[in-house]
């Protein structure tokens, strides 16, 4: 899906210009931010591309509505392709991206964001679709905000592109997740350098995400089942070289929620866990694992706003239906 | 009576030829310098075997050819036909045309003009636009003359393959029924860009095709031979099927090595380890059939969906220089009969320690004993790539083909016994004589009401293109079947990859 992203990334960057990264504060504040990513099935973005006019219908209907210039753009959530793609529509808009996101992290319900648990309003959510029609609604909270526009995405073709709590630059301080974007490039610098000069590329890096490495070892069985619009399942990892004898367990539903060793949560939401490739560090995405791929497994702390009582509440492991106490990764590995 | 049947693989260095007889004992094989132009190597290798079988010759009934022809014309920009490319989706997808990420000289060797037109599919099958048979008429005037083939790919189209049809019925219409047409639908799977750049490519290598079709008719003339060829996933195409899909040619070579491998040993299930004098390829047999890797592959710097063998190279071979203590990262390659110590040379090689260990007997000239200590830290590298491509079920067996096999040492920790089959030397040219023959589809099914009978018109559908790809219909039977819960949809669907395969039709 990255790779999907990056090649409409890159053709709108040669075609429009290169995009300045920006802080909140970098911008006129009664300005509008336009967060956007895409939602709907992997599977149907991966077939059914965007057009490439649906950022500019949003910005279009948004100026309109509000009455107020789109100053930037900002990723809803800075994993995945979702994370890359908004670069090429700011290019595509001529708008400066802002160094934050939502989540700093993936979630897969639209309620687990920032400016949800910091209590803002969704405000005006629009999606756009690639026929060119464009929905706005004023949902009365996130939940709303999710269910609508689920049913509009499915009626679109299963895949939309969204912008959700549009808000000025103001309002927005502090309901975000800062410096993002700068961490999602010393990640990729990190390990191009660890590539130059021969080094391990999961140890680049873990060190660059300060992770915990909880496993390394081999995907021993993939376990499937949809529900609710999700795919729902549990990995299961084997030890190799180090790790031989152990076996670790990963709850998913299209993220990694839950890590479980010998019984023992080892990691969980709102804390990242990623299955990674022990070769490349490549991400291993939730559709995409298969038995017998090599893996590492990571986990390293969230941002501070996901461990607030109102984070836990709406992204901790109860907010997916798992009864167990959250435990931050870092004192469980401590 | 015509009972005999040859089966080739062009390899990177050797080109080998093998005649099979009944219950597929070996009756004559070589082993022929694969030349730069690929045609040679392989005319010379089938020639070999058709003196050596001298009035017999008569017997052959088919010949079953692996071969890089493909692989080299895309590498090397040669032979390509020149493609009309036509993605019919718009408004969607504009965002990213075709041929985006090509690298610009294949683009220009094999790519005389593409657009993107209204029409294609939503995923529950709506019709994204009505397709533009107005439009694709004008472009396919516009290339009239200067195409010589068309590569046509819908917006799922594996699910709704209706609207590449009817383009097809028009590109018919418009360049005349001979024009080689290439239909996404029929070369890959979800994922528009990948399969769109299969599908092109596909298109470019049809004069490829007709080459080696026109090679193979030189080389066995006045025979009356069934062609068969060799695809991706370790079973065969018939040569009429070949020329429609030639891009299923590509990789057909390891799959080649892990079926033979495994046919001269007798076994459905395990490991196979080939070691040839520059590197070790290993690859699994399940089921008799080699693991698909998860990724897709590059061909020639272009992403494609393309399943190939899960095969894992190690740089170790019979030829690996020997740097002070270790095996260092260079081979003598094809110079080893002169340059390795045994052989007189003055290079130590990993075929000098395996003689000075008592692994192997070769050579004129004996090695010093301390190039043996080398050995330990071979081993351990051959054991952990066979740990890796085990996936961690020990009690597999391992199978060891290739000319430099006594590399690989007699015992290995979670291998339950090390097999050395006879003639191993040629396991390639046997796997591709003995292959089966399959079909597979690629589609998407509802999860919940109508599964049943949806994954029933896959397998029927894949025991059709198998039967059409040269299988005895009463022999096929479906070998596998991929299920894969889609998420975000408004119903729950799968999508579904299912796989038939069974023996070659008699030979009439």
């Amino acid at each position: 899906m990255v790779e999907g992203a990056a090649l409409s990334a890159g053709r709108a960057l040669r075609e429009f210009g290169d995009v300045p990264l920006v802080t909140l504060e970098d911008l006129p504040q009664d300005g509008i931010v336009l967060p956007l990513g895409h939602i709907g099935a992997p599977t149907v973005s991966h077939e059914m591309l965007p057009s490439g006019r649906e950022a500019e219908l949003i910005r279009d209907t948004v100026e309109r509505m509000l009455g107020r210039p789109v100053v930037a753009v900002m990723a809803s959530e800075i994993g995945g392709g979702n994370g890359v793609e908004p670069l090429g529509l700011a290019a595509r808009l001529g708008v400066p991206l802002v160094d934050a996101d939502a989540m700093g992290r993936a979630f897969p319900e639209v309620q687990m964001v920032s400016t949800y648990v910091a209590g803002k309003d969704p405000g005006l959510v629009l999606l756009a679709d690639v026929q060119g029609s464009v929905a706005a609604l004023w949902p009365v909270d996130g939940l709303w905000s999710e269910q609508l526009a689920r049913a509009l995405c499915v009626a679109m073709g299963s895949t939309a592109l969204m912008a959700d709590y549009v808000m000025s630059a103001g309002e927005l301080l502090g309901a975000v997740i800062e410096g993002t974007v700068t961490q999602a490039i010393s990640i990729g610098r990190a390990l191009e350098d660890a590539a130059a000069a021969s080094e391990t590329a999961v140890a680049a890096l873990q060190a660059t995400l300060g992770a915990v490495a909880l496993l390394t070892g081999k995907v021993a069985d993939v376990e499937r089942r949809t529900g609710g619009g999700f795919v729902r399942g549990s990995v299961i990892i084997d030890g190799v070289g180090d790790c031989r004898g152990r076996r670790l367990q990963i709850e998913i539903q299209n993220e990694n929620l839950v890590a479980i060793e010998d019984g023992q949560v080892k990691a969980s939401v709102p804390d990242l866990i990623a299955i990674v490739d022990s070769q490349t560090a490549d991400a291993v995405s939730t559709e995409s694992l298969r038995y017998g791929q090599r893996v590492t497994v990571l986990a390293w702390p969230c941002a501070p706003l996901w461990r607030t009582p109102a984070g836990l509440r709406t992204a901790g492991p109860a907010a997916f239906g798992y009864d167990i106490p959250y435990v931050p990764v870092e004192l469980a590995h401590a | 009576m015509r009972d005999l049947r040859i089966g080739v693989d062009v390899g990177g260095t050797n080109t080998d030829a093998v005649v099979l007889g009944a219950g597929n004992r070996i009756v004559a094989s070589t082993k022929q310098p694969t030349s730069p132009d690929v045609t040679s190597g392989m005319r010379a290798a089938i020639e070999t075997v058709l003196a050596a079988l001298g009035a017999d010759r008569e017997r052959v009934g088919r010949v079953m050819l692996g071969t890089t022809h493909a692989t080299n014309a895309i590498l090397e920009r040669r032979r390509l036909g020149r493609v009309a490319v036509v993605r019919l989706g718009a408004p969607s997808s504009t965002a990213v045309p075709p041929l985006e990420s090509w690298p610009e000289d294949l683009a220009d060797a094999a790519v005389v003009a593409a657009t993107v037109l209204p029409g294609g599919n939503y995923v529950d099958g709506r019709e994204i636009s009505p397709l533009d048979e107005e439009g694709l008429r004008r472009f396919l005037g516009s290339v009239a003359g200067r195409a010589d083939a068309v590569a046509i790919t819908a917006v799922f189209s594996p699910g709704s393959s209706g609207q590449e049809a009817r383009a097809a019925e028009i590109a018919a219409e418009e360049l005349g029924p001979d024009l080689p047409v290439s239909l996404s639908h029929e070369i890959g799977a979800l994922g528009l860009l990948e399969r769109e750049n299969a599908t092109v490519l596909n298109a470019a290598l049809h004069r490829v095709a007709r080459h080696v079709h026109d090679a193979l008719t030189e080389v066995l003339r006045g025979l009356d031979v069934a062609r068969y060829f060799a695809q991706n996933d370790g079973t065969l195409m018939a040569a009429d099927y070949a020329a429609r899909y030639p891009i299923l040619t590509i990789g057909s070579g390891p799959a080649n090595s892990i079926r033979g491998a495994a046919y001269l040993s007798g076994l459905a299930d395990a490991v196979v380890i080939d070691v040839g004098g520059t590197s070790t390829d290993l690859g699994v047999l399940t089921g008799g059939f080699p693991r698909v890797s998860a990724a897709g592959v590059e061909i020639g710097g272009v992403r494609t969906n393309f399943r190939m063998p899960d095969i894992l190279s190690v740089a170790l071979g019979g030829g690996t220089v020997i740097d002070g203590r270790t095996a260092g990262a260079t081979s003598v390659g094809y110079r080893i009969g002169t340059q390795a110590l045994v052989f007189g040379g003055r290079t130590p090689t990993l075929t000098d320690a395996c003689v000075a260990a008592g692994r192997a007997k070769v050579g004129t000239h004996s090695a010093p004993d301390e190039l043996a200590a080398v050995l330990r830290d071979t081993d351990e590298r051959i054991a952990d790539a066979v740990d890796r491509m085990s996936l961690g079920k020990t009690g597999l067996p391992l199978v060891v083909v290739g000319g430099g096999g006594f590399l690989v040492p007699d015992g290995l920790p979670g291998v339950r016994e090390i097999i050395r089959p006879e003639r191993g030397d040629v396991a390639n040219a046997v796997g591709a004589a003995i292959a089966l023959v399959s079909g597979s589809i690629e589609t998407i099914v509802p999860a919940g009401n109508g599964r049943r009978a949806a994954l029933d018109a896959a397998g029927a559908a894949a025991r059709d293109r198998a039967v059409q790809a040269g299988a005895d219909p009463s022999a096929v039977e479906i070998v596998e079947v991929a299920e894969i819960p889609l998420s975000y949809l408004p119903e729950p669907a799968l999508r579904v990859q299912v796989k038939a395969a069974g023996a070659l039709a008699e030979v009439p």
